[in-house]
């Protein structure tokens, strides 16, 4: 293996570091910055409660014009989530899921008319699989990046090169908690866009952000030209006004996992379901518009 | 990630600045956890270096813990066998009866000089927990305890001993609600609160420093029993034997003797029901190499690297991954691990309350069992020393279930 743990520490500025060959991600990411817009990335359980539910979220978000797709790997011990989130995937693998299902599940979707799809998935699964062989498996599903919160920047070096090898992204997360040296280290090994964690802790929804994450997105916005996605606690439209100057996307994740938790209740109505989360998505992609 | 381990020879000086042990170890953790880890290396440096840290942890020990405590010639157990000398290193004798203790005494002096008011920890068998609250009493620290329901239902014993002392016991319910479910728990309080709490870890495990600090509070049992063996026999035992769940008396234990290359180091795990997926926890016998809780180790996993559940009598060895340490040692073939099942560890128990008059834990009487076997195999000149970590106490009334006695 071994991975290079000796990585530069100066605090240089990240802003010249160019993408010669634009990722799904980072076209995307242009052509909203071109048109003013910030992006709606929702995040969705795949497999709960099956993968047939998770196909159909997906081509609801997709009609309903949001940006990107996170789609979570169900993993049996997620530090990184919330209650919300673990209790989906606690059903998800309660069924017997397995990730080649999620790889055909995805890959039997039109991706390519599809937002770019983003797979978040605890190291524990890529290294039991090979780093190689999930990053090749998603890529020819249809992902277009990953997002592994259980990765911190300094193990990250390999895995970047791998991912990036096949025309992807690996976004890297920066936390309220990250020192500003520490943060330019991370950005460093960052592409496609950076996650930043509104409030330490895990997963969830909360009611407010706090003030000190619009300081830190403003500092960071100095330091790369990266998009800045914020995630971890986005409740609805009413906060996006907020981040409107400070951030280039929304990350929502619990909100529509609780969705999902009425697809799988007894006697579901799955149309009606959909159509909720479609309603919501709806009401996060205008906010997300230029006004 | 190779088997970079496997060429080399086990050395004392591990792990390295990113927390490796060989291959092993490291921190695959959250972001938001990444400065605490950093900070907490750091102060726990500082504190080693520290003259009147080590003197506090000293005194507390002597006088708290009751430290040291024996090395215990077991001569009925040794006639018994009929092969060699056994000496069993006494942790049951220690204040809260286990080893817990030494490391939950460090790590609070540690909390105290970060400044921390709150701590938090993980429990399976209860003996960490009763450690952790025990000295967050002490220190009139805030101590909140995660406990699976499954083993809150089975040692009840101790889930009261905690409240008693002013801790706040927090059963889990998620997962498999056993001991790994409440590390999962203990982790994420760990992310929204890290400013002001310090986690305890339990043992051996997590990520960098947890192994080596843990590590390094719990070798007093493998220095006492190191010098105790030379003051009793004038020479070093021929084989050292501990049991093993996460690994932390075992780790203490043998640590001491990594570079004393004429002693035998093994380790002995829970083997439950027997070999099959789901009925032990012998995650060094049959598991793969990945990562749980923060660290990369071996781990008992699905082909998908979904964790497996894991089965074994002893809440304390019911866990599916294990210290990266012992991984390295397992790799580098310093350390033998075993397997003992629930029945040869039950049936040791008894053995051993009968011929010594000593109720052991039913996690320690893994190592027991096997120290028999391996006993009987050696000659009479020869010496074992076994760590006994913890009392019986805890597990009378699952010891009586087992036996088919009611004791209510």
């Amino acid at each position: 293996m071994p991975i290079d743990q000796e990585r530069s520490t100066h605090l240089t500025n990240v802003k010249q570091q160019t993408v010669t060959e634009q990722t799904r991600i980072a076209t995307t990411f242009a052509a909203l910055k071109a048109a003013g817009h910030l992006a709606f990335m929702p995040f969705i359980t795949a497999g709960d409660p099956d993968m047939s539910a998770t196909q159909d979220v997906i081509r609801e978000l997709g009609s309903r014009g949001v940006d990107l797709i996170e789609i979570g790997f169900p993993y049996s011990d997620p530090i990184a989530d919330g209650p919300v989130i673990q209790a989906s995937y606690t059903r998800a693998l309660g069924k017997g899921l397995h990730v080649s299902e999620i790889f055909d599940g995805v890959a039997s979707l039109p991706t390519d008319k599809l937002p770019p799809l983003v797979a978040m998935a605890s190291y524990a699964l890529l290294f039991r699989r090979g780093v190689e062989t999930f990053v090749r498996q998603a890529v020819e599903s249809g992902f277009s990046g990953f997002i592994i919160p259980d990765l911190p920047a300094d193990e990250a070096e390999e895995l970047g090169q791998i991912v990036r090898s096949q025309g992807a992204d690996l976004v890297q997360l920066v936390s309220p908690m990250t020192p500003q040296e520490r943060a330019i280290r991370i950005l460093n090994a960052a592409s496609g866009f950076v996650y930043c964690i509104s409030v330490a802790g895990t997963t969830g929804v909360r009611d407010d952000l706090p003030p000190e994450l619009t300081e830190q997105l403003k500092w960071l916005r100095t330091q790369t030209d990266l998009p800045l996605a914020v995630g971890f606690g986005i409740k609805g439209a009413e906060q996006v006004d907020i981040l409107r100057s400070a951030a280039d996307g929304v990350i929502v994740g619990s909100a529509i996992v609780r969705f999902m938790e009425g697809l799988g209740a007894a006697g579901a109505d799955r149309q009606s379901v959909l159509t909720e989360i479609g309603t919501f998505a709806d009401s996060m992609v205008q906010a997300t518009r230029k006004k | 990630m190779s088997t970079e381990s496997a060429s080399l020879k086990a050395t004392s000086h591990v792990p390295d600045a990113s927390g490796r042990f060989g291959e092993f170890g490291r921190r695959f953790v959250p972001e938001t956890l990444m400065h605490a880890l950093e900070e907490l290396t750091t102060e726990y440096e500082r504190a080693q270096q520290d003259p009147a840290f080590r003197a506090e942890l000293d005194k507390l020990l002597s006088t708290f813990v009751g430290r040291p405590n024996p090395l215990y010639f077991a001569e009925r157990l040794t006639e018994h066998c009929g092969g060699a000398r056994i000496y069993l290193k006494r942790e049951d004798l220690n204040h809260t009866g286990a080893h817990k203790i030494n490391n939950t005494m460090g790590q609070v002096l540690l909390t105290r000089r970060m400044g921390k008011q709150r701590v938090i920890a993980e429990t399976g068998a209860g003996q960490h927990g009763v450690a952790t609250a025990v000295a967050c009493a002490r220190f009139g620290l805030d101590c909140v305890v995660y406990m699976g329901e499954e083993d809150i239902r089975r040692q009840k014993l101790n889930v009261f001993n905690m409240r008693m002392m002013g801790a706040e016991v927090r059963g889990v319910s998620s997962g498999s609600r056993t001991l790994r479910d409440a590390i999962n728990e203990a982790m994420r309080d760990w992310m929204s609160t890290v400013e002001h709490t310090h986690y305890i870890i339990g043992s051996v495990v997590g990520p960098h420093p947890f192994p080596m600090m843990v590590r390094d509070f719990q070798s007093i049992i493998g220095r006492e029993a190191r010098q105790q063996c030379l003051d009793a026999e004038t020479r070093l035992p021929d084989e050292v034997i501990a049991c093993v769940g996460g690994g932390s008396n075992s780790a203490g234990m043998f640590y001491p003797f990594v570079d004393d290359e004429t002693v035998a180091l093994t380790g002995v795990e829970a083997g439950g029901r027997g070999p099959h997926p789901g009925d032990h926890a012998s995650t060094l016998t049959y598991g793969n190499k990945g990562v749980l809780h923060g660290s990369y180790s071996y781990v008992l996993q699905d082909e998908d690297g979904q964790t497996q559940d894991v089965h074994s009598i002893s809440a304390g060895l019911d866990y599916p991954g294990v210290g990266p340490e012992h991984s390295y040692w397992k790799d580098t073939g310093r350390v033998n691990y075993v397997s003992v099942t629930d029945d040869e560890a039950l049936e040791a128990l008894q053995t051993m309350a009968k011929l010594e008059g000593i109720l052991p834990a039913i996690e320690s009487s893994h190592a027991i069992a096997h120290t028999l076997k391996a006993a009987m195999q050696r000659s009479k000149d020869d010496i074992i020393v076994v760590c006994l970590s913890g009392r019986g106490d805890k597990d009378v009334y699952e010891v009586a279930r087992l036996l088919g006695q009611d004791l209510d």
